[in-house]
């Protein structure tokens, strides 16, 4: 492989990770105040097409991305509001999410499939980009791959540097003590549900107007689950997110290029790799226990009462 | 709102249709009822959007006389038998089951209700009311074959499977003794991504082709994906299912479109008339069941000749793509000179011809 | 806020049984605007939807053999859950029990032996348990998060099939398309109502669900369970090991997607297919919760979800109801019975004022 391929590949793996970047920070963020949110894979759908929709009716890139963040974070809205305020079931009303977002962006879409859109434009950093390797690596993309660093490290110093990011750990890790110190607990789960579903949204943006610029029905194909994973693989910290994705995404590609090759192993069993590396990996993260327990939300998914 | 508006529109008509249908049982112009089940959503752009086009063929050419209803996103697994009932027992006269994996089911259904017509494309099994029908897609591949091997200058095509199947086995063997017909030093490499459809993953692996020297992507899968890749990157490629050229316009050299309109107003025009009966049809060029999409004007003239000399000769079957001298992988002659492969072995067509650059799961 | 929420302090044997009606009854109002607004007749659409598909016989063994996985995987699913075992990796567990159970069908083709059908039955079981005692070790041994384990294993298991009907498994008469043979007579289940498709499966379901609800209200193995859940540290205390709690969880939800798999494809579906469910492993895990984690509850909620995909398939055929539209509304119809829990342990005040601060929010 020389220089010029390797550096496509790994161009190749940063457009493949984007979306999951996009889904799982923001799952993330959700998951730490103790909000499980299933429904990932829904909001992407409907973030996907309402972006698409968008860039169709009005040609603006920046404002489709916008009515995706909106959008997902308006399916996000429906799961917070029966969730945080009717205490419903977080895992059942997230995967009920799905069923609804993969019907609502269906009809949504319905006049959309088989309409051509060229691509979100890049932007290209002067000077920077015709740096070899680096360039095209680093300087020479669509802004939402940009974003999408700017989210995970943006979410880095929250959580860890910011006082609201220590407010909302404190409610995932104890509601009932971040509420007694007078936090407003369930007022902090639906921002934070809310901004895990607008990055979802936007995760769905980034697969209808640029990872491949079009909209068809279950275009997501099951990428909002891998995000769910992700999130976990983590072990909820923003960096390993981004480090997650480009594994998977990487691993991907290169079981790609194995078979391109002409490698005598049943093309299943390359396909297999992403996960089984995945697994393989967080198995070794996760030996180190106290690590892992201390970083996992100790109230994921309960259910919170401020009269209890 | 427009979409809204128009789902209105739709819904009302099909409802009045509906009471129109329920209210005229005892009338003599009851309307022919055929159903359609499909594998996908409609909105899949790829093969169940193919077979819903053909369905709406059906409504403009019958207006009132027929009534067309379809049940989509049917899995193949236990459902499909229960959709396929209840098509027929609610007066379908006909139904149209688009999926290899209806084959059993489609055939369970039919013994249970011999007075409806069944059509089951892609399978082998038949009956007194069972049809089967499929198109000889790979004329399609072979002719692109043609194209692709006059405009690769890398000598590497690059070839997006989705399962290891016959059909699409035979298709990249069709396309591949063409391009090696007209350019014997090209090879074929295949990247199977284990799906009909997941635009993110054709796209990937289209730049992993591409990545690896590829100048021509082929695709046996739904999306447009892999062409708009083939788009940015500067390379060609072949679209599927529809003519994809606006989603790339300078890429697309051509596309094999599935075209089953035809077909599908012939057999409901055969089951109006009294005269549908039980047959095996592998419809190609002749059928029109497959056709090519223009031919991108980057393409020499003399290659594009020669392309549609091809489709005629296809066509009034003076060429058959699989005639030999045939040479599988291990560059042993299996098609001796002058010999045409007949139906039955392309049917169930398990092994590579020479130089595609892959190894078949045993 | 226009109201309160207040916790009752306990349950309310009424609202059990009521909010299930009350949301349904929601869900028909809702449903029925929703319907009218796009143009269809509303009460005929919902006839069409909940009526249509279940006033026949026939109807009714579908609306068995289409709830007979979903109802075999919650149950199981539904003891973890009360264990706060985070198995979403059902399918894959389903997916292995039908190549195990169905690779007994396919090594003994010619067999006639009565045996034939209960060591498919055992084999199917223990292939879902193989697979989901995979996350069970790595949860156990080295700590890993079982949502991620059982969630890869799912595509590793569905790859696994692919691979097997593309190759091996292929019929040898079937010109190598990708399924297998269709089983022997002896390894296919009975049917339990003549003409219909409902098969022993149905009953099978059933009887777990028996069993289980006597291991849940009559023993101390369901007191565990229910301890665990709710408080780990006091069973900590109580000498009750949360390892083992892992262990059987997993086990009994994989041996039974794994036995729900092998009564598909033994089933109703006679052969292994490349993909052999769409998705029942991952709708179970709804149902589970629907049927607020009781045996009956799930059987309950095994049928109702059925019936809503058996209705969406109903609003096809005889309106042109595009499936999207059946999401849309099944999303509904769900997060409303979800919701509605929230009156069986809270009680709901309207508040008078606009500007009252609200418990909720």
């Amino acid at each position: 492989m020389n220089s010029d391929v390797l550096v496509l590949t790994l161009l190749t793996v940063i457009s493949a990770a984007t979306p999951l970047i996009f889904a799982a920070t923001g799952e993330l963020v959700a998951e730490k105040s103790g909000v499980l949110n299933l429904g990932v894979e829904g909001m992407m759908l409907v973030g996907a097409v309402s972006a698409f929709l968008a860039v169709t009716e009005t040609q603006s890139a920046l404002f489709a991305c916008l009515v995706a963040l909106i959008a997902g974070a308006g399916m996000a809205l429906i799961f917070a509001f029966l969730t945080l305020t009717l205490h419903a079931n977080q895992v059942a009303t997230g995967l009920a999410l799905t069923i609804f977002g993969i019907g609502l962006s269906a009809l949504v879409g319905q006049d959309l499939v088989g309409v051509a859109y060229a691509g979100l434009p890049k932007l290209t950093v002067p000077v920077l980009a015709d740096i070899p390797i680096i360039g095209p690596l680093l300087f020479d993309h669509n802004f939402l791959i940009y974003l999408s660093i700017v989210v995970v490290f943006g979410v880095l110093w929250f959580l860890q540097k910011s006082r609201m990011g220590l407010i909302l750990r404190a409610v995932g890790e104890s509601h009932d003590a971040a509420h007694a110190i007078g936090y407003r607990v369930v007022l902090i789960r639906y921002l934070a549900t809310l901004f895990g579903g607008g990055m979802a949204g936007l995760g769905g943006a980034y697969i209808s107007l640029s990872y491949s610029p079009m909209w068809a029905e279950n275009m997501t194909a099951g990428r909002g689950w891998i995000a769910l994973a992700l999130v976990v693989f983590a072990t909820w910290r923003p960096v390993r997110v981004l480090l997650g994705a480009y594994l998977f995404g990487g691993i991907t590609i290169l079981q790609l290029h194995a078979q391109a090759i002409g490698v005598s192993i049943p093309s299943e069993m390359l396909s297999m790799l992403p996960y089984l590396v995945t697994i393989i990996v967080l198995v070794m993260i996760s030996r180190d226990s106290n690590r892992v327990l201390g970083n996992a939300p100790a109230c994921l998914g309960k259910p919170f009462n401020a009269a209890a | 709102m427009n979409i809204m508006s128009r789902l209105k529109k739709v819904s009302l008509a099909a409802a009045c249709a509906a009471m129109l249908g329920m209210g005229t049982v005892a009338q003599a112009a009851e309307p022919t009822k055929v159903g359609f089940v499909y594998v996908g959503p409609i909105g899949d752009h790829g093969w169940t959007y193919r077979h819903d086009i053909g369905r709406l063929a059906i409504d403009k050419a019958f207006g009132d006389q027929v009534k067309t209803t379809f049940v989509e996103s049917v899995s193949e697994g236990a459902d499909a038998e229960r959709v396929i009932r209840q098509l027929a027992s609610s007066g379908h006269n006909l139904i149209f089951t688009t999926s290899f994996g209806y084959m059993n089911p489609t055939i369970k259904v039919a013994k249970q209700f011999a007075d409806v017509k069944f059509e089951h494309a892609t399978g082998y099994k038949r009956a007194k009311n069972v049809s089967t029908y499929m198109a000889r897609f790979y004329e399609g591949r072979y002719v692109a074959g043609l194209v692709a091997g006059k405009m690769t200058k890398s000598n590497t095509i690059g070839y997006i499977g989705s399962f290891p199947i016959p059909e699409v086995v035979r298709g990249i063997n069709a396309f591949t003794l063409a391009l090696r017909k007209v350019n014997p030093d090209a090879t074929v490499k295949v990247v199977w991504v284990n799906s009909w459809y997941d635009p993110g993953k054709e796209g990937d692996a289209a730049k992993t082709l591409i990545d690896q020297g590829a100048d021509v992507i082929l695709q046996h899968t739904d999306s447009p994906a892999p062409l708009q890749v083939a788009e940015k990157r500067g390379v060609y490629g072949v679209g599927q299912a529809s003519d994809m050229a606006k989603f790339a316009p300078k890429a697309q050299l051509t596309a094999i479109i599935d075209n089953w309109d035809g077909y599908y107003v012939q057999r409901t025009k055969d089951v109006i008339e009294g005269t549908w009966e039980s047959k095996d049809t592998w419809g190609g060029f002749d059928s029109g069941m497959v056709e090519m999409a223009p031919f991108n004007e980057v393409i020499p003239a003399d290659t594009i000749a020669s392309a549609k000399a091809a489709i005629e000769a296809i066509k009034s079957g003076e060429l058959k793509p699989f005639t030999g001298p045939i040479k599988d992988q291990s560059g042993k002659v299996v098609v001796a000179e002058g010999v045409s492969m007949p139906d039955s072995d392309l049917l169930k067509m398990n092994w590579y011809v020479e130089g595609v650059e892959d190894k078949l799961p045993k | 806020m226009l109201f309160k929420l207040e916790p009752r302090g306990g349950i309310s044997a009424r609202m059990v049984y009521l909010t299930p009606l009350l949301a349904v009854g929601f869900t028909l109002v809702v449903g029925a605007a929703l319907f009218a607004a796009l143009g269809y007749d509303p009460i005929h659409t919902l006839k069409v939807f909940f009526i249509h598909p279940v006033n026949s016989v026939q109807g009714l063994a579908e609306l068995g053999v289409k709830a007979t996985p979903l109802i075999l995987i919650g149950l199981g699913l539904a003891v973890g859950f009360r264990a706060n075992v985070w198995n979403i990796g059902a399918e894959g567990q389903l997916t292995l029990g039908a190549i195990a159970g169905g690779g007994v069908a396919l090594y003994f083709y010619d067999s006639n032996s009565p045996l034939l059908l209960p060591a498919m039955m055992v084999a199917g079981v223990l292939g879902g348990m193989a697979w989901a005692a995979i996350p069970a070790f790595l949860k156990t041994r080295f700590n890993t998060n079982e949502i991620l384990t059982s969630l890869m294993l799912t595509y590793v298991a569905l790859l696994l099939l692919a691979m097997l009907v593309n190759g091996p498994w292929r019929d040898p008469d079937g010109y190598n398309f990708p399924e297998s043979r269709i089983f022997s007579e002896a390894a296919t289940l009975p049917i339990i109502l003549e003409g219909t498709r409902l098969h022993l499966g149905a009953a099978i379901a059933l009887l777990v669900a028996v069993i289980l609800w006597f291991l849940f209200s009559r023993t101390l193995f369901g007191f565990q369970v229910r301890v665990i859940g709710q408080a780990p540290a006091a069973a900590g205390y109580a000498g009750f090991s949360q390892k083992k709690m892992v262990w059987i969880s997993l086990l009994l939800a994989g041996g039974l997607a794994g036995l729900a798999g092998l009564v598909e494809v033994a089933g109703p579906i006679g052969q292994l297919l490349p993909r052999i469910s769409p998705g029942y492993g991952f709708t179970a895990i709804i149902v589970a919760f629907l049927g607020r984690l009781h045996p009956v509850g799930v059987v309950l909620a095994g049928l109702l979800m059925a019936l809503s995909y058996l209705g969406g398939e109903s609003a096809q055929i005889e309106l042109g109801l595009p499936v999207a539209m059946t999401g849309v509304f099944q999303g509904m119809l769900l997060f409303f019975l979800l919701a509605s829990d929230v009156l069986v342990t809270y009680r709901l005040r309207l508040l008078p004022g606009l500007k009252r601060r609200a418990g909720g929010v």
